[in-house]
């Protein structure tokens, strides 16, 4: 990294190298509220997919455009409420507006990509900010999501409205998040850490008379 | 609850989304310390309050979180577009008055025009923004 | 069989109920039986029930009226527990189930005698309109308690005591076309929509979709009208397009194509929902429906006549009648006559006589009514009394005869000498209104039309009337419409419409229809017997009269004045007939008279359905910490800041006894001054800045100085809105050059963040700077105390000594094997150190905290303990101490405000502003009470001089008040007028309760007054 870059910004990894354990915003919701167990008559299966790297990346799309596709290997989605995906499904970058998009990395590389990000992107004016510890991704799973979600959400979840490869930041509840369809009959949903419970408890209330069911 | 046109994720949204911020295009004098008292006070607290065709600073706050300005027509709600921030409406007070004393332009009277989630009438919204 | 149980209306055949099926049901403490299929309503009038309620106002025994959603009388109350209870259901609109329990709505004790008679009775006529605001409201004294009693006597059901044992749920819906009303016009509509393609919603609010067809005696391609129904809705079922919602409401059509559509799904079946396989379903749902383009086949209400006695059990409306019998076999009477001013009425009077009973008369309003119906009456032998009307209907408790003679409509009179005719049932139809209140509710004005003798309704863009709901009451002709109509809703949306084939009718011809309302008396309106025009709030023509004679011009004044088309009605059978007798009493034509605004709910709608699964747990998000487990599990109250749940204070169990509030926080304070204490500052709003003008921003943005803030430092800033008032306020640190993290208050974050954006967005986007909030990435715990250096020592890396990390730094380095970034930042006026770490490593470094923390006394505190330690200090709460009035020289912080800075910055100009520079602007002062026992009430008034005459002139208020276990003493912060100059002298603040207390204004630093102890 120059050293021009170094004093700009600060980049420190805030994730342990030695063995410490770590909660998800979910622990809290698995404790008090369990997890049902999924069923083979479970519509709805969620599960959750904990300790991911998130960074939030600010900048013109024009300027990002050529780094995010040298350094991820991914297109920088243009288009609004896009969502790209490598092919592990691992890796995504999603629009979040103009000049900010969301991506999510396999836990543990966050630091080292934002290092990667800044040192390519040089004297652009950007910010890339780690957000890991504040946000959790769960997926759904089944034919009566796109039911549940209407339960939840005014957005339009019909495949006409939202096919596979959209994502948009939504009303959920009384509350939001970021919703994403990665199949016909998968979704994620991004949640914020401290609205986790509250969305937690939502979505098995409203899921109930679909059986559903949460993978451990 | 309306139904918004955000110009930034270029589709419509429920007003849960959204957060009204007053009137638009309320510019910050360029010198506040050579405002006057009044000036100053104007600037701070006086705003208009037309039966017909406002200009509003709206936020896609659950959403892209950008600001943008909203045409709306206070007594039937029509919104009649939206536009950037930046930018200047297309559909003024004045400029509607102008069309209907030239007769080229039907004005929704007491009607209420909205846009529907149509593509035609998305279509129509996004054509003002030219 | 038990004599109950027998069903003497009821036919031995027809109809769409299923007689294999009996249903046991009980209406105001008896048992009847019905069938399925049946309403309740369709069942009462089955087995006889002539009286179903009292009446609101004079308490009149009242029967079924209509067969729909107009019905004005048979308000029940359902509900065999108290938790079951449902109020205000209409009769017609219920289906019979199994074990249903149903009382009149009105009339407490009883529908037969009942205390509201009582007055009724004794005031008889003399109750005119505004009666209860002109005899009750004076004394006015006595208001309440005649209040009680009218309510409980004339009030409309109740609400039941118990939690509710169902669930509800709402359902978000995006449609091309929502088409509302599924009778000819509406399916016709909504078959043309979904062949094109359109995602389509088709409700309706009755049991079974086909609307009039289900009861029409038309053939639509030689085939019964209900055989049509049923191949449109099987192709309709089909579709994956379209949704069909039966029992479903459109009670609000709000703005921009939103309509809310109250689906009923359980409530036919029984009281309760039932279990799905083992799972709780929705009783009640509501559809929020988001719609390109809105089609109104909402149909048309039928509008009685108002004549004398109109309201006595055995007066029905036509077309309610035809309904009784056709769908559900069920003949309302024995003898009937039949008064009408069009054709279609007529159907009425042949249906009777298909079902065995005897028609004495059809009474025409037209001089020489012609047409397929009425020739078909004649060839029948049915006597038709031509221009004629029922003056009178005879009877208490059920139609005994009718009083009928010719009349001149236009010059309202009665012209020939009155008949009697014996009868136990008047069907009346003074011809058909269009619903129109569904688009009266997005604001357009309805318009009347004079051919159809109605108000069609006034249409928005997007929104398409079709069939009756515009007047055109031909089936044939509705149909067409109906298609025509979702031909034109599907261009706009840029379909093409794909034509459908319309059924076969045959041709009929009907003559046209007069206009007639209230039907004239011998005597003056005033003085014969009660002509009803509002049957569900006793609103007579008489009082409608009065109304206008007393000056009420306005058609919504003589609606406030003699309740009108209030409540749950919403003038469905009366409004015209209402507008029409103002517009006789004013001389003018009923458009001249306008309407009035219908207003949601179409019907009423179950809170239920309204709250959805916003309830209980689920009312409102409750966001939690990182440590909220922990805070769980050692016993913590919780205090609501926002929609947080912050713990509030942490009591501990003292030899057996659990510590009150006021104990635990005094063991908190005084740990945290003489050991160490950890608070779990989390909820703190953090925001992330980057880029080259960060700075320049932070400038412009706080009141004070931050060009030169280095690296490592942090700064304590204070937020003003432009009017110069404190808007918010926290401390910001240097991360990087271009690199910041700002903190704002737990409950200002949100809005702190709106507030940069808006600046940068619309002010100086020229501006290269970026916001992010990180609120929920870091955890943050606030340790301190003089121990928290030896405490933190222990499990840290990070050079603690005095000289290297200073007051007002921040550190990089590991906390219990975490990396954290730490801050000197002390809001105790202790030695503090703020430990932020990524929230998923919180609970572990809590955790080792507390390993630690137990030789240096280690106490976890909530915010109570937070308030009176940085009160103590004088630190202020923004939104407690001050409320969007109060600049930061008030509070006496000129301090962190940079005069000089060279941009004109957020709020300065308005410090120099004549009224921010007043000497007597209320500021912020310390106050002693006199007593130190005393902690005062925080929002209590202050005064000057407590002997002053009432009013007092008020000078101030207290913003925070606590009790110090360290100075032994209560303690408060006040605003008062020109208080930084009045330090040493006396206020007083009288309480509620006589108590007048005394304090001295002080400073508003109560400890360490040099601020030593954050620094050592």
């Amino acid at each position: 990294m120059s050293e021009h870059t170094a004093t700009w910004a600060n980049v420190y990894d805030v994730r342990p190298k030695s063995d410490v354990p770590a909660e998800s915003p979910l622990a809290w919701s698995y404790h008090d509220s369990g997890r049902p167990n999924v069923g083979a008559n479970s519509r709805v299966v969620m599960r959750e997919r904990a300790m991911l790297g998130h960074l939030i990346l600010r900048g013109g799309a024009i300027v990002l455009d050529d780094v995010v596709r040298q350094v991820l290997g991914l297109p920088l989605p243009a288009r609004p409420n896009s969502l790209s995906l490598d092919e592990s499904g691992e890796r995504s970058i999603q629009w979040l507006s103009p000049d900010e998009w969301l991506v999510i990395v396999p836990g543990g590389e966050e630091c080292e990509l934002e290092g990667t990000l800044r040192e390519a992107l040089g004297d652009a004016h950007y910010a890339i900010v780690n957000v890991s510890g504040g946000q959790t991704l769960l997926e759904l799973e089944g034919d009566k999501v796109c039911e549940l979600l209407m339960k939840s959400t005014p957005y339009d979840v019909h495949p006409m409205a939202f096919p596979v490869g959209k994502g948009v930041t939504t009303v959920f509840a009384k509350s939001s998040l970021i919703l994403r369809r990665v199949g016909e009959t998968r979704w994620e949903l991004v949640l914020r850490r401290s609205f986790a419970d509250y969305l937690y408890r939502w979505l098995l209330d409203a899921g109930e008379e679909y059986a559903i069911g949460v993978e451990a | 609850m309306f139904h918004i046109y955000c110009p930034y994720c270029e589709e419509l949204r429920e007003e849960e989304e959204f957060h009204p911020k007053g009137q638009a295009h309320i510019a910050r004098p360029a010198d506040p310390e050579a405002c006057s008292d009044e000036e100053w006070g104007d600037y701070l607290f006086f705003r208009d309050n037309p039966r017909g065709i406002h200009h509003e600073l709206w936020v896609h706050a659950v959403g892209c979180r950008k600001f943008f300005n909203i045409t709306r027509h206070t007594v039937t709600y029509e919104i009649l577009e939206t536009y950037k921030m930046g930018e200047q409406p297309t559909i003024t007070a004045e400029s509607l008055a102008n069309r209907e004393a030239q007769g080229s332009v039907q004005v929704a009277g007491s009607g209420q025009q909205t846009v529907g989630a149509s593509n035609a009438s998305v279509a129509s919204v996004k054509g003002v923004k030219a | 069989m038990n004599k109950s149980l027998k069903q003497p209306n009821r036919l031995k055949e027809g109809g769409r109920i299923d007689r294999s099926r009996k249903l046991s049901f009980t209406f105001n403490g008896k048992r009847y039986q019905g069938h399925a299929g049946d309403t309740l309503a369709s069942a009462l009038l089955a087995n006889g029930v002539d009286v179903v309620n009292r009446s609101f106002k004079y308490s009149r025994p009242r029967g079924i009226v209509a067969a729909s959603a107009e019905e004005p009388n048979a308000l029940v109350q359902l509900g065999s527990t108290e938790a079951a209870q449902v109020p205000n259901v209409r009769a017609t609109q219920q289906a019979l189930f199994e074990g249903l329990v149903a009382r009149s709505t009105n009339g407490w004790p009883s529908v037969q005698r009942d205390m509201m008679g009582m007055i009724g009775k004794l005031s008889g006529s003399l109750m005119p309109p505004g009666f209860y605001y002109k005899t009750f409201m004076a004394p006015a004294s006595m208001w309440m308690t005649y209040e009680k009693y009218i309510r409980k006597g004339a009030g409309l059901g109740r609400s039941p005591m118990e939690p509710d044992p169902d669930i509800y749920d709402h359902l978000h819906q995006n449609c091309d076309v929502l088409v509302i009303g599924a009778g000819p016009t509406g399916l016709a509509a909504a078959l043309t929509a979904a062949r094109s393609g359109a995602r389509v919603i088709l409700c309706d609010e009755q049991e079974e979709l086909g609307g009039s067809l289900l009861d029409s005696r038309e053939l639509l391609d030689h085939q019964p009208a209900a055989q049509w129904v049923a191949q449109v809705l099987e192709e309709l079922a089909g579709l994956d397009n379209v949704t069909l919602l039966p029992r479903t409401t459109a009670n609000g059509y709000h703005d921009h194509h939103f309509v809310t559509l109250h689906e009923r799904r359980t409530e036919h079946l029984g009281e309760t929902a039932s279990l799905k396989g083992g799972h709780r379903t929705a009783r009640s749902r509501m559809h929020r429906v988001r719609a390109g383009q809105v089609l109104l086949a909402t149909g048309a209400h039928e509008r009685p006549l108002v004549y004398a006695g109109n309201d006595v059990p055995g007066n029905l409306l036509a077309g309610a009648v035809s309904t009784y019998i056709r769908r559900y076999g069920v003949v309302p009477g024995r003898r009937l006559v039949l008064s009408t001013t069009n054709d279609h009425a007529y159907r009425a009077a042949l249906d009777w006589q298909d079902a065995g009973r005897e028609v004495v008369a059809i009474v025409d309003a037209r001089s020489a009514p012609t047409g397929d119906l009425v020739a078909q009456a004649r060839e029948r032998g049915i006597r038709i009394i031509d221009g004629a009307a029922v003056l009178e209907a005879k009877g208490g408790t059920r139609v005994t005869g009718a009083r009928v003679a010719t009349i001149d409509a236009e010059a309202f009179k009665v012209t020939g000498q009155a008949e009697t005719l014996d009868c136990d049932t008047i069907a009346s139809s003074g011809g058909y209104s269009p619903v129109i209140h569904l688009a009266s509710h997005t604001g357009a004005r309805p318009t009347w039309n004079e051919a159809i003798l109605g108000f069609v309704p006034g249409l928005v863009k997007g929104v398409h009337a079709a069939g009756s709901a515009r007047g055109i009451h031909d089936l044939a002709e509705g149909l067409a419409d109906g298609v025509a109509m979702a031909a034109r809703a599907l261009e706009t949306l840029g379909l093409s419409a794909r034509a459908i084939e319309l059924p076969q009718i045959d041709a009929r011809h009907e003559g046209a229809a007069c206009a007639l309302y209230q039907v004239p008396h011998e005597k003056p309106t005033l003085r014969a017997p009660k002509q009803f025009v509002d049957l569900q709030n006793d609103v007579t023509a008489a009082a409608i009269e009065i109304a206008t004679r007393e000056g009420f011009e306005s058609i919504e004044h003589v609606k406030r004045y003699t309740a009108m088309g209030f409540g749950t009605d919403q003038g469905k059978l009366g409004n015209i007939n209402g507008m029409a007798i103002a517009a006789r009493c004013l001389g003018k034509s009923i458009p001249e008279v306008g309407t009035t605004v219908f207003r949601p709910n179409y019907t009423p709608v179950t809170f239920g359905a309204i709250v959805g699964r916003h309830c209980r747990e689920l009312f409102d998000p409750e966001r939690y910490t990182a440590l909220h487990q922990w805070h769980v599990e050692h016993g913590a109250e919780f205090e609501d800041v926002g929609q947080w749940k912050r713990p509030w204070y942490f009591p501990q169990t003292v030899n057996g006894k659990q510590e009150t509030m006021h104990e635990a926080v005094a063991r908190e304070c005084l740990a945290v001054r003489e050991k160490v204490g950890i608070l779990d500052a989390s909820t703190l709003g953090k925001i992330d800045i980057q880029g080259p003008d960060a700075r320049e921003f932070l400038n412009r943005i706080y009141t004070n100085k931050w060009l030169k803030l280095e690296v490592g430092r942090a700064r304590y800033g204070l937020m003003c809105k432009d009017d110069g008032m404190l808007m918010d306020d926290g401390t910001t640190s240097c991360l990087g050059e271009n690199h910041f993290l700002m903190t704002t208050t737990t409950g200002g974050a949100a809005g702190v963040m709106e507030w940069l954006e808006l600046w940068h967005q619309t002010e100086w986007p020229e501006l290269q700077v970026y916001f992010t909030s990180v609120t929920d990435h870091w955890a943050t715990m606030t340790v301190t105390g003089p121990e928290a250096r030896n405490l933190l020592a222990e499990i840290t890396d990070i050079d603690l000594s005095r000289d290297t990390f200073k007051f007002m730094d921040w550190r990089e380095g590991k906390v219990a094997g975490v990396p954290a970034r730490v801050f000197r930042i002390s809001f105790t006026g202790e030695l503090a150190y703020e430990i932020n770490v990524q929230a998923n490593y919180a609970m572990h470094v809590w955790k080792i905290l507390f390993e630690h923390g137990d030789k240096y006394g280690l106490t976890p505190y909530g915010t109570e303990t937070m308030h009176v330690l940085r009160a103590e200090k004088g630190f202020i709460i923004a939104g407690q101490d001050s409320d969007g009035s109060v600049t930061p020289e008030d509070l006496g912080m000129q301090w962190a405000v940079g005069y000089d800075k060279p941009f004109s910055w957020v709020g300065k100009r308005a410090l120099s502003r004549s009224d921010t520079r007043r000497t007597d602007r209320k500021q912020l002062v310390g106050l002693r009470p006199k007593d130190p026992t005393v902690v005062l009430e925080e929002g209590a008034q202050i005064v000057f001089d407590p002997d002053h005459a009432i009013p007092m002139p008020m000078v101030g208020h207290v913003t925070s008040s606590y009790y110090s276990p360290t100075l032994g003493s209560g303690f408060a912060l006040a605003v008062v007028k020109g208080g930084h100059h009045r330090m040493g002298e006396t206020v007083y603040l009288p309480m509620a309760n006589g108590q007048t207390h005394a304090a001295e204004i002080v400073g508003t630093i109560f400890y360490d007054r040099k601020g030593e102890r954050q620094h050592v």
